[in-house]
C-alpha cells in the first residue's frame, strides 16, 4: 500500500536523486491547471515554480505532495488516489507527502465545508493522465515504435506487439525532456481501477505505531512551553495579577499577561500546569454576563420580534396562512456545543528577528499565516507554517484564536515555544456551535398540501441560522423565510456541517409534523413537495430535485420503508455541501425507553473516491450527528460554562451506536462533499423513529434531557 | 523534584521529576514517547492508556511514583514492527480517521484480548466503551477488535 513520507525525507531524496520526472503543478490556481516540468537541479535549489510536485524517480518512487490540512477527512489518501488513477500507477509504488503552507501559489489549501475534493478533482485528474501521456511517449520513442502501440498500466508502459516493458522508473529521466502535452485525455470511469475501490489510509503504520504526526507532539530543540489562564467566563476580562506564587514554583521561567491571558512558562507540562492554579486573577466586568436562563428569555424576544431580516420570500404568506384548512406550528432549540477534538489545541511559534516559525494543527494555515503577519506587523512571507496532522477539527480549528497567541507569546518572551491547552480550557475556551431557536409554521389546505412556510431562526451569534434555498423553498407557493440574531459575549466557530448540523433535525422533524397533519406518509409528503418543486416551481429551486428523490427512494428501498411490522422508523433527507443524503432509523422501545437499533443512510455525493474513507465519513457524521443531538449540551452560569471535561460533558461511546448501513449512488456525477452532508439528517430520522415508537416529539436538543427520556425540561 | 528509574517497553528510562507528575508527561516530555496522547487529564477518555503490567490503565492519572519497577508498555513498544495482532487489525480494517485516540484504544484492546482472547460482542462493547472516539470510528474499532481476536 501507498505509505506517507516527511517532507523532509523527500526533500532529500528530491535533491540527491539522480534523475526522474518532476511535474509541478497547481492544484489551487485557477489559471494554471496544466503541469509543466521542473529540473531537479531548480527544486534542490528551492526555486522551484510550482509547489504541488509529482515527481517519478529513476528508482520508480512516486511520490506525491498532498496540500490540504488532514484531520480525519483522508484526503492524504483520496487526493493521491485520483493523481495515481490517471497516472495508471501502482498504487504500492506512491509515497504522499504532507506539504507545507504556500499562500503565493496555492487557493485553496483549508479544510473546511467538504469543499477539497469537489475543487480539485478535475486538475488531480489531468495532473496524472499528462505524467502518463509523457511516459508512454518516451517508452515509444525509446523503442522507435508508434505511439499508439504503446500503452500504460500499473506502473508499467507495454509494447503491445511485441510486449515489451519498462517500469515508470526506467522512463522518467527521459520523459521529463519531452514537452509537456497541452491536452490530455482522461480515462472513460468505466476503466478506474483505484477510484471507487476501498484504499487504506496511507497514514495507517504511523498512526499505529505511535510516531510522532500531530500537533502536540511537534517538537525542537530548546523550545518551552506554556499554558494560559484565560478569563473564566464569558463578558469578563483581566483586572489584576498576582503572579508571585505562581512564579515561585518550580521550573517557571516567566508569567506572562497579555490581552486577558496570563501565560505561564516553562518547560514541563505538569509544573506550568501546577504554577498556573497558584495564579491569583481578579477578574472585572467587560459586557454582558450571560446565562442560560438569559438565553431562553432572548430567544422568545427575538422570535416575536418586528425586526428580523427576511431571508427569501415567496407569494402572499399572510393570506396562504388566513385561508388554510391546517396551521402547524412548532419551536425547536439547540445549546451551544464546544467541538471537542480529541488533541486539544496547540501550536508553536518561534518570532525570530528574521522571520516567525509557525507549526501545528490547523485548518486553514492561510488565515493564521495572515492574523501572524497583522498582528506582528511584519510581512506575510516572513512567516512559515508547518501543517502537523490534526487531531480532529470539526471546525474549532479553522479559528486562529490559539495559534495568534502562541506568536505573541513568543514575541514577547523572544524564545520558541508551545502554547497548550488543557481540556478544560478547550471545552471553556469559546468558539462555539451558535445556541440557535427556530419556530416553522406550515399552513396546508383542505387536500393536505402544504401551501404555505414560515421559518422564523433566532439565534445567538449564529449570522444566518436559515439556509433560505434549501428545501422545501421552491416546493411552496407562499413562504417566509426570516432571520435574527443576539450578539453575546459567548464566541462562536463554524462547528461540522455548520449551521445544518440542527437546522436539518428541525426542519425535518418539522416537516414530519406536518406530514402527520396532512395524514401522509413522510416519504410520500416529501415526494409530494418535490414534484411540485419539479413541475410548478415557487421561485428559484438551488438543489437538484432528481439527485434528491434518488437519494430517498434509495433510503426507502434499502431500510424497508413501511415494510417493517417490528421497529418503528423514522425519515429524513437532508441537501448540504452539494451533497444528498437521506437516513431511515429503526427504534425499539425496550424498559419503556427508545433504543435505536440501526441506521440506514442513502449517500449522493457524485463519484466516490475512496470507498474506506467515504464509508467512515458517512459513519463517522452518522455517529457525531447522533451524539449531539443525544446528549451534547453546554450551560452557562454567569458567563461561566457549567461543562468543561468529559466527566460533565457527555460525548456517545460504543455501547451507545446503533448498527449503520451506508449506500451510495453510483451515478459517475463529479464528486461533491461528504466531510458534512451525512450528519445534518441523522437527528431527523431519530426523533422522527422515535415519534413513532412513543408518540413523544423532541424537538430540543439534548434529547436525554426531554421526554421520553426525562421529564421534559420547559424552555 | 526526585530521580525515577522506570522500565519502560523493556528499557531503563531515568527522568528527574516531581513525585506527583502523571506518567503521561513523563513519557511524553521527559522521553520523547509522544504515541501515549493527552486527551483529558481526568481519566475519562482513554486516550493516554499504557500498560501497567500488562494492565490497561490511564496514564494521565497515574503519579510517576507510584510507577516503581512495575512494567510499562507504550504503544511504541507494543511490537518490534507494528505487527502486534492488534495493529494489524486496525490497519486491515482501515479504523482511524484523525487517529489521535487509536493508541489509546489499540492499548485498551490489547490488554483485553490478552485477558480474553475469545470475546463476544458485548464484552468487546463493555472493554471499549471507556475509549471516546471523537471521530465516531467505533464500528470499526469493534471490527478491529473482533479481527485481531482471530489473529492472536
Amino acid at each position: 500500500m501507498a505509505q506517507s513520507t516527511s517532507r523532509r525525507d523527500f526533500l532529500k531524496m528530491a535533491a540527491t536523486a539522480g534523475g526522474g520526472l518532476v511535474l509541478g503543478f497547481n492544484w489551487f490556481s485557477a489559471k494554471a491547471e496544466m503541469p509543466s516540468v521542473v529540473s531537479k537541479t531548480v527544486l534542490a535549489a528551492g526555486k522551484a515554480e510550482f509547489n504541488s510536485f509529482l515527481t517519478i524517480s529513476s528508482d520508480n518512487i512516486i511520490t506525491i505532495f498532498s496540500p490540504n490540512p488532514e484531520l480525519g477527512q483522508n484526503i492524504k489518501t483520496s487526493f493521491p488516489m485520483v493523481v495515481a488513477e490517471e497516472l495508471d500507477a501502482d498504487w504500492k509504488t506512491v509515497s504522499v507527502v504532507q506539504a507545507a503552507l504556500d499562500t503565493k501559489k496555492f487557493q485553496r489549501q483549508v479544510t473546511g465545508g467538504s469543499g477539497a475534493v469537489p475543487h480539485s478533482w478535475m486538475i488531480l485528474r489531468k495532473a496524472g493522465a499528462t505524467a502518463r501521456a509523457m511516459l508512454v511517449e518516451a517508452a515509444s520513442k525509446r523503442w522507435n515504435v508508434p505511439l499508439s502501440e504503446c500503452s500504460a498500466s500499473d506502473g508499467f508502459v507495454i509494447h503491445s506487439t511485441s510486449g515489451k516493458k519498462l517500469n515508470y522508473g526506467e522512463l522518467a529521466e527521459e520523459a521529463s525532456k519531452l514537452a509537456v502535452p497541452s491536452d490530455v485525455k482522461l480515462k472513460d470511469r468505466k476503466d478506474f481501477k483505484l477510484i471507487g475501490k476501498a484504499l487504506r489510509n496511507v497514514e495507517n503504520k504511523n498512526i499505529i505505531t505511535g510516531k510522532p504526526m500531530f500537533g502536540l507532539d511537534f517538537h525542537r530543540e530548546g523550545m518551552l512551553l506554556a499554558m494560559i489562564q484565560r478569563p473564566e467566563g464569558f463578558g469578563m476580562k483581566v483586572k489584576s495579577v498576582d503572579a508571585a506564587a505562581a512564579k515561585a514554583m518550580p521550573g517557571i521561567i516567566d508569567v506572562v499577561t497579555f490581552k486577558n491571558k496570563v501565560a505561564v512558562v516553562g518547560k514541563s507540562t505538569w509544573q506550568i500546569n501546577k504554577a498556573r492554579k497558584a495564579l491569583k486573577i481578579e477578574y472585572e466586568k467587560e459586557g454582558n454576563i450571560e446565562s442560560s436562563a438569559d438565553h431562553d428569555k432572548i430567544f422568545a424576544e427575538l422570535l416575536n420580534s418586528d425586526k428580523a431580516q427576511v431571508r427569501r420570500m415567496e407569494g402572499d404568506v399572510e393570506s396562504a396562512f388566513k385561508n388554510a384548512a391546517k396551521v402547524i406550528k412548532s419551536e425547536y432549540q439547540c445549546p451551544f456545543l464546544p467541538h471537542n477534538p480529541m488533541e486539544p489545541m496547540n501550536f508553536f511559534a518561534h518570532v525570530r528577528e528574521d522571520g516567525v516559525e509557525l507549526a501545528g494543527p490547523t485548518q486553514t494555515p492561510d488565515s493564521a499565516r495572515k492574523g501572524v503577519a497583522r498582528l506582528l506587523n511584519i510581512s506575510e512571507d516572513k512567516v512559515t507554517v508547518e501543517i502537523t496532522r490534526l487531531g480532529g477539527g470539526f471546525g474549532r480549528r479553522l479559528m486562529t484564536d490559539y495559534v495568534l497567541e502562541a506568536a505573541e507569546l513568543s514575541s514577547i518572551i523572544k524564545a520558541p515555544v508551545k502554547v497548550i491547552w488543557t481540556r478544560e480550557d478547550d471545552m471553556a475556551g469559546g468558539s462555539y456551535r451558535p445556541s440557535v431557536r427556530y419556530r416553522f409554521e406550515a399552513a396546508l389546505d383542505a387536500s393536505g398540501n402544504m401551501v404555505g412556510y414560515k421559518l422564523r431562526g433566532a439565534g445567538i451569534n449564529a449570522g444566518n441560522p436559515t439556509r433560505e434555498n434549501n428545501f422545501p423553498s421552491g416546493a411552496v407557493d407562499h413562504l417566509l423565510i426570516d432571520s435574527i440574531e443576539h450578539k453575546s459575549p459567548i464566541t462562536t466557530a463554524p462547528w461540522r456541517a455548520p449551521i445544518t448540523n440542527f437546522l436539518g433535525y428541525a426542519e425535518q422533524a418539522f416537516l414530519d409534523e406536518v406530514a402527520e397533519a396532512a395524514k401522509n406518509d413522510p416519504i410520500e409528503f416529501r415526494l409530494g413537495l418535490l414534484e411540485k418543486a419539479k413541475t410548478s416551481p415557487a421561485g428559484a429551486v438551488r438543489y437538484d430535485i432528481d439527485r434528491m428523490i434518488g437519494v430517498i427512494k434509495l433510503a426507502a428501498e434499502k431500510s424497508g420503508w413501511g415494510t417493517k411490522k417490528d421497529v418503528s422508523q423514522g425519515f429524513s433527507v437532508y441537501f448540504s455541501h452539494a451533497s444528498y443524503v437521506a437516513q431511515v432509523a429503526d427504534v425499539l422501545v425496550k424498559a419503556g425507553k427508545p433504543v435505536i437499533q440501526k441506521i440506514y443512510a442513502a449517500v449522493d455525493c457524485g463519484e466516490v473516491i475512496n470507498l474506506s474513507g467515504a464509508r467512515q465519513q458517512v459513519m463517522g457524521g452518522i455517529v457525531d450527528g447522533l451524539g449531539h443531538a443525544m446528549y451534547g449540551n453546554l450551560t452557562f452560569k454567569n458567563g461561566v460554562p457549567d461543562q468543561n471535561n468529559y466527566n460533565k460533558y457527555r460525548l456517545i461511546r460504543m455501547k451507545e451506536v446503533p448498527e449503520v448501513d451506508v449506500f451510495f449512488v453510483n451515478n459517475g456525477i463529479s464528486p461533491t462533499g461528504l466531510g458534512e452532508p451525512a450528519l445534518p439528517p441523522t437527528g431527523g430520522a431519530v426523533a422522527n423513529a422515535i415519534f413513532k415508537a412513543s408518540g413523544k416529539r423532541l424537538k430540543n436538543q439534548p434529547f436525554i434531557l426531554e421526554e421520553p427520556y426525562a421529564k421534559a425540561k420547559s424552555v | 523534584m526526585a530521580n525515577y528509574k522506570l522500565q519502560i517497553n523493556g528499557r531503563t528510562y531515568q527522568a528527574d521529576v516531581e513525585p506527583d507528575t502523571p506518567l503521561l508527561w513523563v513519557l511524553r516530555d521527559d522521553f520523547g514517547l509522544v504515541g501515549t496522547k493527552y486527551g483529558c487529564g481526568i481519566g475519562a477518555c482513554g486516550a493516554c492508556t499504557v500498560h501497567l503490567n500488562g494492565q490497561a490503565i490511564r496514564s494521565c492519572t497515574l503519579p510517576v511514583a507510584a510507577v516503581g519497577t512495575q512494567k510499562v508498555v507504550t504503544i511504541e513498544g507494543l511490537s518490534q514492527n507494528g505487527d502486534h495482532p492488534v495493529q494489524k487489525a486496525w490497519d486491515e480494517v482501515d479504523v482511524a480517521q484523525c487517529g489521535y485516540c487509536q493508541a489509546g484504544q489499540i492499548m485498551t484492546a490489547a490488554a483485553f484480548l490478552k485477558n480474553t482472547p475469545k470475546p463476544t460482542a458485548d464484552q468487546i462493547d463493555n472493554a471499549m466503551h471507556a475509549n471516546i472516539c471523537r471521530c465516531g470510528a467505533y464500528h470499526r474499532i469493534k471490527e478491529a477488535v473482533k479481527l485481531a481476536s482471530t489473529k492472536a
